[in-house]
């Protein structure tokens, strides 16, 4: 398999280069030059300047964790760093699983996130020059831009279908499943369509589309060598599911962990079978950082092996968000050779263990 | 013996999934079974293949799948049979202890529900006629012929009978095992506590002869069991009344729900009323209680007092016992919070006043009991003041009846949808009102126990009728 990765380094080196990233980030999210109003206004509210006091990776739990709130009650324009004043910038939306959606402002971020994840794409599943599919939510969505661009960048051109996840989780939450299966098979229609008739080697969706597709006709016979897929947590067994029934083992299914707020964490699709397909993410550190933490002490870090909350610290020029709780629960996993730090494995809604969760079911 | 990988069947074939649960032994963390979960996604792919499966059972004629049914029995109840993925077998002694293990039923309820089961095999050619009012096999075999006299054509409404199994009762199996004869394959999604069944049964017709790709089975959680009643062709459940309802409009979805079944003595009959207290307690306590075909209602003319402390007195000797005690007739809660919340449900509706449990006096001890690790409810029957009373009509999964008087002549406007009633009586112009009241599903004329039936008559719907629709059609002569 012709396969190109961006990730050579040991795991000091990986923890240097974390560390270097955070204390640049410190120095350009709390300078007046370049900092934003929401973190200015913080720093001086909180009474202590984390260029002083945050040093490294380890240094972070210094901050409070990140609100949800603070992205959907306050301005955009406040999060808009100094060193950016003046340009327009892209508003996205993460998905409103849980609530209002969160709102989050960008510029290159997106490019950047899907350039880097498309070093690490198989040549052979996913070849340079082919055209893309995304079947899923677009809208106010980063993940639009972000499909189309990495179909681009690879030399390709992207179609849509769209999806409103808003309203099929309203649908679920109503108990009006035939509705969704209209909505879906609407949905399937025009993605199928588009399949047969246009020339199509990629496609984007999320785990349920892909398998919806799948029962209509044939994805591999219809050319399509590659799947990269996000949005949902999948079990091993709906992973297999997919790789070997949907995908016929004919096309590649390549899992990913991610949202607006992260980019996206990368799995290693070869190795799926012989772990069983127990699938572990890797972020795209150094831009951001998962840590497994304990959900009633979240300063301290899970065990190896261990099940514990997703935190994710986010660190780029554009946007800075230190230790947000996901809504979701993982296992630590140790660092691999091709990502030199930890990674997070079955990821599941958290609390799934004890509560419903209405995931983005699309 | 070490606990079996109950896997995933997908046409007949073993699929191991890996989403496993395992499922302890009541009351102990020891592992009765480890069960392989499909999800849902899966079921629907596999729903879509489901033609493949009905056309290797077409290639054999209804007479020799009668007779392999027959056969299936005899295999049933006396071979070893493969259990599980790593060549294990399973003796029907094997059957009766894994049962046991995970639904809380003593040995002696599941070795009758065995023989029960076994008679809906080797009875297979009388429900085949009974059910198709005596068509000749070979119509389904060819698609078309006569029957009494006039054209008949039948067309299968779908490639597959999906069933939803409940845990409670191993006997509930009954209700599909004749769909091999009429040439439909199953897809059984079993109870958690109980793939064991639906599991002996396959093997049962698959040693017999029966192509395996007519049985698939399908583990599986809420989102699995969605798909399964918004996909299958015709699909059978069980539930309450809301689950009732929710179906009532969909031609493709029949529910076994609550049976509200009844047993009533006729004013010319009351006087002798002490004739009929064996059969009320049988049709109380048979199963212990856990039928749809129970009594949950007695309803008399008068004595109702009498009648009330004359079967509690016996029920009351119905104890929880060692599940291997072969005196043992009353079945534990695999889910102990079920013995809590149905025993919450029985107090508030003595609370209401207008209710005595008449059986208080006679048991030992409370109605709610723990015993090795079990929790039981000892049998109950509650005297109610009239129909108005919260547990006049009410049904549970334990041996429980309430006893009403009411005038015999208001007593078919008040008992409400009964699957069973029992009536005692030889009162003709009453019993001419009971067959013609649209309430009753079956209808026992006599001292008959509402817990006995017989299969090769409708049981909540025809299944040959929900398999099978009549097709108009001619047939030119060839010139």
């Amino acid at each position: 398999m012709a396969t190109t990765y961006f990730f050579t380094m040991t795991a000091d080196e990986a923890k240097a280069q974390l560390d270097e990233r955070v204390r640049e980030m410190m120095a350009w999210h709390f300078s007046e030059e370049t900092g934003c109003p929401f973190w200015l206004d913080w720093k001086n509210e909180a009474g202590w300047d984390p260029r002083e006091e945050v040093k490294s990776y380890d240094d972070i739990v210094k901050f409070p964790h990140f609100q949800d709130e603070w992205l959907r009650d306050e301005e955009n324009e406040r999060f808009v760093p100094n060193a950016y004043k003046g340009r327009p910038f892209n508003i996205f939306e993460t998905g409103g699983t849980t609530g209002l959606p969160k709102q989050r402002v960008g510029w290159e971020d997106y490019k950047h996130d899907y350039e880097q994840f498309s070093y690490q794409l198989s040549d052979e599943f996913f070849p340079k020059g082919g055209n893309w599919i995304m079947v899923g939510p677009t809208g106010p969505r980063r993940l639009r831009l972000a499909v189309e661009h990495l179909a681009n960048h690879r030399g390709g051109s992207c179609y849509h279908v769209d999806l409103d996840p808003r309203w099929v989780k309203r649908l679920i939450s109503r108990k009006e499943l035939d509705q969704v299966e209209r909505y879906q098979a609407h949905v399937m229609a025009q993605a199928v369509e588009i399949i047969k008739h246009r020339d199509i080697y990629c496609i984007f969706t999320t785990p349920k589309l892909l398998a919806s597709i799948g029962e209509r006709i044939s994805i591999p016979d219809h050319g399509i060598k590659g799947c990269f897929c996000g949005g949902t947590s999948m079990t091993p067994e709906y992973v297999r599911f997919l790789q070997e029934e949907v995908l016929e083992n004919r096309a590649q299914f390549v899992p990913t962990y991610g949202n607006t707020l992260m980019g996206l964490a990368v799995s290693i699709p070869e190795e799926l079978p012989e772990k069983d397909y127990s699938v572990t993410y890797y972020a795209p550190q150094p831009r951001a950082v998962l840590r497994i933490v304990d959900p009633e002490k979240t300063e301290i870090t899970k065990e190896y092996g261990e099940y514990g909350r997703v935190e994710l610290t986010t660190l780029t020029h554009e946007f800075f968000m230190p230790r947000f709780l996901e809504r979701d629960e993982a296992i630590r996993r140790h660092p691999h050779d091709r990502y030199p730090w930890d990674g997070v494995g079955d990821v599941r809604p958290f609390g799934a263990m004890t509560k419903t969760v209405i995931e983005g079911v699309y | 013996m070490t606990a079996p990988h109950i896997p995933i069947l997908r046409q007949g074939k073993v699929y191991k999934s890996l989403d496993v649960q395992t499922v302890n032994q009541l009351g102990t963390d020891e592992p009765a079974a480890e069960i392989s979960f499909a999800c849902a996604d899966m079921i629907k792919y596999d729903l879509n293949k489901m033609g493949q499966a009905r056309e290797a059972l077409k290639k054999f004629s209804c007479k020799e799948l009668v007779d392999i049914t027959k056969k299936a029995g005899e295999i049933f109840l006396n071979d070893d049979l493969p259990i599980g993925t790593d060549g294990m077998m399973q003796s029907p002694e094997d059957y009766v202890m894994s049962l046991a293990a995970t639904s809380g039923l003593p040995h002696s309820l599941i070795r009758m529900n065995m023989k029960r089961l076994g008679g809906i095999f080797d009875q297979i050619d009388l429900i085949f006629r009974g059910l198709t009012r005596g068509l000749d096999w070979d119509v389904l075999d060819k698609g078309y012929g006569e029957q009494g006299g006039a054209p008949v054509s039948f067309s299968a409404t779908t490639n597959e009978l999906a069933v939803i199994l409940p845990s409670n009762s191993p006997a509930v199996n009954a209700l599909w095992i004749p769909s091999i004869a009429m040439k439909v394959p199953v897809l059984l999604k079993p109870g958690r506590e109980e793939p064991w069944t639906p599991w002996r049964v396959i093997q049962a017709f698959i040693k017999a002869g029966c192509p395996a790709e007519a049985f698939s089975l399908y583990p599986t959680q809420h989102d699995g069991s969605g798909a399964i009643i918004r996909r299958g062709g015709r699909v059978m459940l069980f539930g309450d009344d809301s689950t009732v309802k929710q179906y009532e409009n969909d031609e493709r979805i029949e529910v076994h729900g609550t049976g509200y079944s009844k047993f009533l003595i006729g004013e010319d009959e009351i006087e002798n009323w002490e004739k009929y207290i064996d059969t009320i307690v049988e049709s109380v306590s048979a199963n212990s209680g856990r039928s749809c075909i129970c009594t949950s209602t007695i309803v008399v003319p008068k004595y109702g007092d009498e009648i009330a402390e004359a079967v509690a007195k016996r029920v009351a000797e119905i104890k929880p016992l060692a599940q291997d005690d072969p005196e043992a007739k009353l079945s534990g809660f695999a889910n102990p919070k079920f013995a809590e919340w149905i025993n919450a449900a029985v107090e508030e509706g003595l609370s209401s006043g207008g209710a005595v449990d008449v059986t208080a006096q006679y048991r030992e001890g409370e109605r709610f009991q723990e015993r090795e690790g079990m929790n039981y409810l000892q049998p109950t029957i509650i005297r109610v003041d009239g129909f108005d009373q919260d547990l006049a009509v009410r049904e549970f999964l334990f041996p429980f009846a309430s006893v009403v008087e009411c005038p015999q002549a208001e007593m078919l406007e008040k008992i409400g949808p009964s699957l069973v009633v029992t009536a005692v009586t030889k009162d003709i112009d009453w019993i001419n009102k009971l067959f013609d009241c649209p309430h009753i599903d079956r209808l026992n004329v006599g001292n008959v126990p509402t817990n006995r039936i017989k299969w090769d008559q409708p049981h909540e719907g025809n299944l040959f009728e929900f398999l099978y629709t009549r097709r108009s059609f001619q047939i030119a002569e060839i010139a």
